[in-house]
């Protein structure tokens, strides 16, 4: 093949990609235009693409009517607590499993996954019944709760995994050297899986942020997380463009950005390690 | 300081029992080399005395007090790893103050004895790089100190020149042995390499199938290997077997004779055999003779024999060099 | 191989994990069982009475039953065909040399990161509405008349909006797979002749396949429990158009109050997304013992 030949394969690839690219990403930025419209602009017809004026009123505004930032605090909780208390959790149940595999461990794991794959349906009525007698309904707390329980599973598979890839050889040395079980996890475990850890973080902050059945049923008001929040917007009278669009911009901008870190180690964490 | 007594020590994974009961004494100061082909149970006997593994049943005693139960961390051992095991997430000189750290030392004292072995392993120079930054030798180095600083009873090694490029493992095979020299601390070590044994220990230990073959100086098992097994896996090359009538003629049901005890000539000896291949090293040759009766033996002969591909050859061997074994294999006289 | 020591802290510290789940999984899901034997409304709380299998009967007879079976079997299956042909598609061409791949890469997972209910309503208003939507626009622009969607064809306009979630998740991983596929292999293939077609079927598609039955099973599982996008968009309708199971076992209990009902409901939907999952945990197993 000459080189022009491959040059213009190159140039048509690179057409064609970008072309689909920017038809699968154009909701995304579509709504991310609207949200610097005005809301007559918004429904313009024709259509508007970038000849409008640019403005900010939407995103004060989605703040002043609806107090936005307390919907976003309560997504940053719920997303980053639950992520939290899982790691805690899960730390040392896959420490357990990779480094002292006994014969049940492979069955424990498998169990531990499939919990994940119980529909949440099936616990829907009772989940919601225990927490409206014990006031854990509509409070950060509860959701904590739930969404470290439906995520635990997959924080602990992929700590697994990538404890795995620790010599074992490093943590007995840790242990003749006069480690404590702690120190051995603080001091050594740790530090060397803080890339392991750091992505399981991020893809369950992720989850969380995204997660739209508990955080629907199991709130009302107050601690209403952005999932909530942005379906208020489904209400006829909630039709305005420019302001579910600011909304919807600042409610995915985060996850976007940590989505785009992640990519890689997402694979692993969302095949439950069968895809590397 | 620094015994080590092993007392009907057994141990099983599952329903495998992979030593049987088995007595050793390591005295003070001494240089133990446990030696054996891979899956031999060598591994596992150093990590039974490290506490990283508990005995199934049997006792363990440092400097005669019982040390069966205690964590590996209170034995007062330091152990050398195949992989060295460093800390990856910390500099050379953390990597070897950690032991000490987890003992609670002041940081002046911690500073004091990591910068003396520093020197003494000539690591000063690396001292606040990371071990990904270190070749193999420089790492090996570090995993040493490590074990150093803690002035342990006992150093405990596992294959710690098995990851090491020819070269570089005699070098550190020299340093151990120095080491040794100078802390005069009990070192036990474990290797495949029988090389490594012959020349680094004051006394072997060979182990087959978790079962002590012979214990002996490296001498004594050259001259006195009590076994077939033994005499094969003791001396380079290895040692040639002839069994059936060659072998009864000797009043035995096998023989052996090492490669370095054979003579050869084109005339006469008391076997016939044809050259196989000859290397010519310069210092030795080393012919592989295939005999008459189909078996091969090696010869290790000087620079200078001129035999080559297909010729005739005659080998002997005197009589106090041919090692005699029974039907069980054990020595004869 | 361990100690005593480390094996009595190794099973110390896997208790927590190992009790939550275990009370997250048998507490409700056993109440779910027995509440499902009842007559349990929350309207008219006090007057519980057992009614053995009633509920199920009443559940599996409602014709609301077997239009929301049909509406989830479709909805996972067209968003399944889509998102996988489109998948490898995508993960095809994202694979040939090209300028600005790491940035097309980026525009095509984008969809994956954005929430259920922005995602559903983005495309309800913004392109779907049949006055103000983008496509209504395209539609007068062409002389056409703008098609109401979430009115003549809910079901489908709901799979559009799932289908363009979860492509970039297939997009993704098979694009993964497919560039940890030895290169030398194509070569070979390539010197023994085989044209692009063949290496495709012979060589790409079987390194593909157990990646691909991954995430057949994976979006199954998560698909089987569509609901945001749903209740943001429809809220099931008109009529049960666009109800699947889940969203029917949401309505019967959380809006009918009826929780005997409802738990009928769930317990079937767990015995269906059990039958998925079996299928997942053997894939899954298989490549742990590897």
């Amino acid at each position: 093949m000459s080189h022009t030949a491959i040059d213009s394969r190159k140039i048509i690839m690179t057409a064609i990609a970008w072309g689909i690219g920017l038809l699968i990403f154009f909701p995304i930025l579509w709504t991310i235009l609207t949200s610097f419209k005005t809301e007559a602009d918004a429904i313009a017809s024709p259509p508007m693409f970038l000849g409008f004026d640019w403005t900010l009123e939407n995103y004060t505004e989605v703040q002043d009517r609806s107090n936005y930032f307390q919907h976003f605090w309560n997504s940053v909780v719920i997303s980053v607590g639950s992520t939290l208390l899982g790691l805690l959790i899960a730390i040392l149940a896959a420490w357990s499993m990779a480094f002292v595999p006994a014969k049940g461990t492979k069955n424990v794991l498998m169990w531990m996954l499939s919990t994940k794959m119980l529909p949440p349906v099936g616990v829907l009525i009772p989940i919601y019944l225990l927490f409206r007698d014990t006031g854990l309904l509509d409070t950060l707390t509860g959701l904590v709760l739930v969404l470290t329980l439906i995520n635990l599973p997959i924080i602990v598979w992929m700590l697994y995994t990538y404890f795995k890839e620790i010599p074992g050889e490093i943590l007995e040395a840790a242990r003749m050297d006069g480690a404590s079980l702690w120190a051995e996890i603080i001091h050594v475990l740790t530090p060397m899986a803080v890339p392991g850890i750091a992505s399981t973080m991020l893809l369950n902050i992720i989850l969380a942020w995204n997660e739209a059945f508990w955080t629907l049923n199991l709130t009302a008001a107050k601690a209403a997380p952005l999932t909530a929040f942005i379906a208020s917007y489904s209400s006829p009278e909630g039709l305005f463009y420019a302001k579910l669009s600011a909304a919807s911009t600042m409610a995915i901008a985060p996850i976007l950005i940590m989505g785009w870190f992640s990519q890689k180690q997402l694979v692993r964490g969302l095949t439950f390690g069968a895809v590397k | 300081m620094g015994s080590i007594t092993l007392e009907n020590v057994t141990k099983s994974f599952g329903d495998v029992e992979v030593i049987p009961p088995l007595n050793l004494e390591i005295n003070e100061g001494e240089f133990v080399v446990f030696v054996g082909p891979s899956g031999c149970g060598k591994s596992t006997l150093l990590r039974l005395i490290a506490g990283l593994e508990d005995v199934s049943s049997g006792s363990i005693a440092i400097d005669r007090e019982d040390a069966t139960s205690i964590r590996p961390a209170r034995r007062g051992l330091a152990m050398v790893f195949q992989s060295y095991a460093l800390y990856p997430h910390m500099s050379v000189r953390k990597n070897i103050a950690f032991p000490l750290k987890m003992a609670g030392l002041e940081q002046a004292d911690i500073d004091k004895k990591v910068d003396a072995a520093a020197n003494i392993l000539n690591l000063s120079d690396y001292i606040d790089r990371k071990p990904g930054q270190l070749s193999g030798g420089q790492r090996q180095r570090v995993a040493i100190g490590r074990a150093i600083v803690r002035e342990p009873k006992a150093f405990l090694f596992d294959e710690p020149l098995s990851n090491l490029d020819a070269a570089l493992r005699v070098n550190m095979r020299l340093e151990i042995s120095e080491l040794h020299q100078d802390l005069k601390t009990t070192m036990v070590y474990v290797t495949h390499d029988q090389v490594e044994a012959m020349t680094m220990a004051d006394k072997i230990v060979v182990l087959r199938a978790g079962v002590i073959e012979q214990v002996g100086s490296p001498l004594e098992l050259y001259r006195k290997p009590a076994n077939k097994f033994v005499a094969g896996f003791i001396g380079s090359p290895n040692m040639n077997f002839l069994s059936g009538e060659a072998a009864q003629k000797h009043g035995a049901h096998t023989i052996g004779v090492r490669p370095e005890h054979l003579a050869c000539s084109r005339e006469s000896g008391m076997w016939k055999g044809t050259v196989g291949v000859a290397e010519h090293l310069g210092s030795d040759t080393f012919l592989y003779v295939t005999l008459n009766d189909g078996s091969n033996f090696t010869v290790r002969s000087d620079g200078n024999v001129d035999l080559n591909h297909g010729d005739t050859v005659y080998l002997s061997a005197e009589p106090e060099n041919i090692y005699r074994f029974d039907e069980n294999e054990q020595a004869i006289g | 191989m361990a100690t005593d020591h480390s094996r009595i802290a190794a099973r110390f510290m896997i208790s927590p994990a190992v009790l939550l789940l275990l009370g997250w999984m048998i507490v409700p899901l056993s109440m779910t069982l027995y509440f499902s034997f009842l007559d349990y409304n929350l309207l008219s709380p006090g007057m519980e009475e057992w009614i053995g299998f009633m509920n199920y009967e009443y559940f599996l007879t409602d014709p609301a039953f077997f239009a929301a079976l049909g509406n989830t079997f479709l909805l996972v299956a067209g968003v399944l065909v889509i998102t996988i042909t489109g998948g490898v598609a995508l993960a095809l061409l994202l694979d040939q040399p090209m300028w600005g791949q790491g940035i097309v890469r980026i525009l095509v997972i984008a969809p994956f990161f954005v929430m259920p209910t922005v995602s559903a309503l983005v495309w309800k208003n913004m392109f779907m509405n049949p006055v103000n939507g983008l496509f209504a626009h395209a539609a007068k622009a062409m002389g056409l008349a703008p098609f109401d969607f979430f009115a003549h064809a809910p079901l489908f306009s709901i799979i559009m909006i799932v289908a363009w979630q979860w492509l970039p998740f297939a997009t993704l991983i098979l694009l993964t797979v497919l560039q940890s596929l030895d290169k030398e292999q194509l070569e070979a293939a390539k010197m023994d002749g085989a044209r692009k077609m063949s290496r495709f079927v012979h060589i790409i598609l079987p390194h593909m396949s157990r990646a691909i039955t991954v995430v057949i099973l994976i979006q199954t599982i998560f698909l089987l429990s569509i609901f945001a996008e749903i209740l943001v968009t429809t809220n099931g309708g008109p009529g049960y158009a666009s109800t699947n199971i889940t969203y029917l076992v949401y309505a019967q209990s959380l809006l009918q109050f009826d929780v005997g009902g409802g738990s009928a409901g769930g317990i079937v939907a767990v015995v269906l997304a059990n039958i998925v999952a079996i299928f997942l945990m053997r894939m899954i197993g298989k490549n742990l013992e590897a």
